[in-house]
């Protein structure tokens, strides 16, 4: 059991390593406009890549098209073009998947 | 601020099934809870307890956990000049630098709007996140089964929520979306979890070297073999 409280801490250390690495690189790196640039696309990048393999690869590296997931996400969508709020989008997206897996 | 706890909230479900699926993976309590309240990084503590629970070697799960963080230190790269923050609270708030608290923070207007929205979302979600982990936990069997609720849909949609302004703003956000997208899809099947997320990263720096007059919305992942892109899926289901 002790493997696994080595592998808990050694995770942690390597994430917090990584999180604080990012916020003391010094910031004349960010004085080159392109990277000024770089660094701004980069959670749009990220964010959204995060998004497509939460929505096609959530527990694995399979590809799934889940069906009642992916409409989950096209109804949030729909609730994003009509200007709804953050948490009517959220509950419009859980409630369309949930409801079309009752009827599945 | 409303964005900061709706986030929380969506994140305190996803605790609530980090608890439960943690201890269904054979970790103790409070071996769950300490990964929640150290690692505090969803996507890589998920990745260690998906390795555990499947009995694989524990050095290449934690490898894969913490190159699953990698993307948090470009993030901090982005938030080190919004937040401005030194000495202690430096170390502080770099515990707290990830997808959520980026997220909320880039979203705002102004300076003072990213700090005040990193803070809340990071307070927020550092208490929701680790309450519900052991509330998971403890109650790892009550929980039934998340999808039943729709509740895997609630993270791709907070993400999307957050993102939405910026992504109808500019055309070349929408497009280094695309590319992003396209790039971790495609390498999904093919490179060890955490990758592809990582290597979406490409799709910004593909961007800043394209001049922005390019209409197509693929031009970004020109040039970016890697994926032959399809989706194709065999449609494997599992509940």
């Amino acid at each position: 059991m002790s493997g696994v409280w080595t592998a808990i801490l050694a995770t942690a250390a390597g994430c917090y390593l990584l999180k604080l690495g990012g916020l003391v690189t010094p910031q004349r790196v960010l004085e080159d406009p392109r990277v000024h640039r770089f660094t701004d696309l980069v959670p749009v990048a990220l964010l959204t890549a995060l998004i497509a393999v939460q929505a096609l690869a959530p527990e694995d590296r399979t590809l799934e098209l889940d069906g009642p997931r992916l409409a989950g996400l096209a109804a949030a969508v729909a609730a994003l073009l009509l200007r709804a709020p953050f948490l009517v989008v959220l509950v419009t997206g859980a409630a369309a998947a949930a409801g079309l897996r009752l009827l599945i | 601020m409303r964005d900061a706890l709706s986030v929380g909230l969506a994140v305190g479900i996803s605790g609530l099934a980090f608890g439960a699926a943690a201890v269904a993976a054979g970790l103790t309590v409070p071996q769950a809870c300490a990964l929640s309240l150290l690692a505090f990084t969803g996507a890589s503590q998920f990745a260690l307890i998906g390795v555990i629970g499947g009995g694989g070697n524990l050095v290449s799960g934690a490898l894969g956990a913490v190159l699953l963080g990698g993307r948090n230190a470009l993030y901090g790269l982005r938030l080190a000049g919004l937040l401005r923050v030194r000495g202690a609270r430096r170390l502080a708030a770099a515990q707290v630098v990830i997808d959520e608290t980026t997220a909320v923070a880039t979203a705002q207007p102004g300076r003072d709007g990213a700090r005040i929205g990193f803070a809340v979302t990071a307070i927020t979600l550092y208490l929701t996140w680790n309450l519900t982990t052991l509330i998971g936990a403890l109650g790892a069997t009550g929980l039934g089964d998340p999808e039943a609720f729709g509740l895997d849909v609630l993270g791709p949609a907070a993400f999307l929520a957050l993102l939405w302004p910026r992504l109808t703003a500019g055309r070349t956000e929408a497009r280094v979306a695309a590319g992003a997208a396209v790039i971790a899809v495609g390498t999904t099947p093919l490179l060890p979890a955490g990758v592809p997320v990582m290597l979406a990263a490409t799709a910004a720096l593909i961007a800043i070297f394209l001049p922005g007059r390019r209409a197509a919305p693929g031009a970004v992942s020109d040039g970016f073999d890697g994926s032959d892109g399809s989706d194709g899926s065999d449609g494997k289901e599992r509940s």
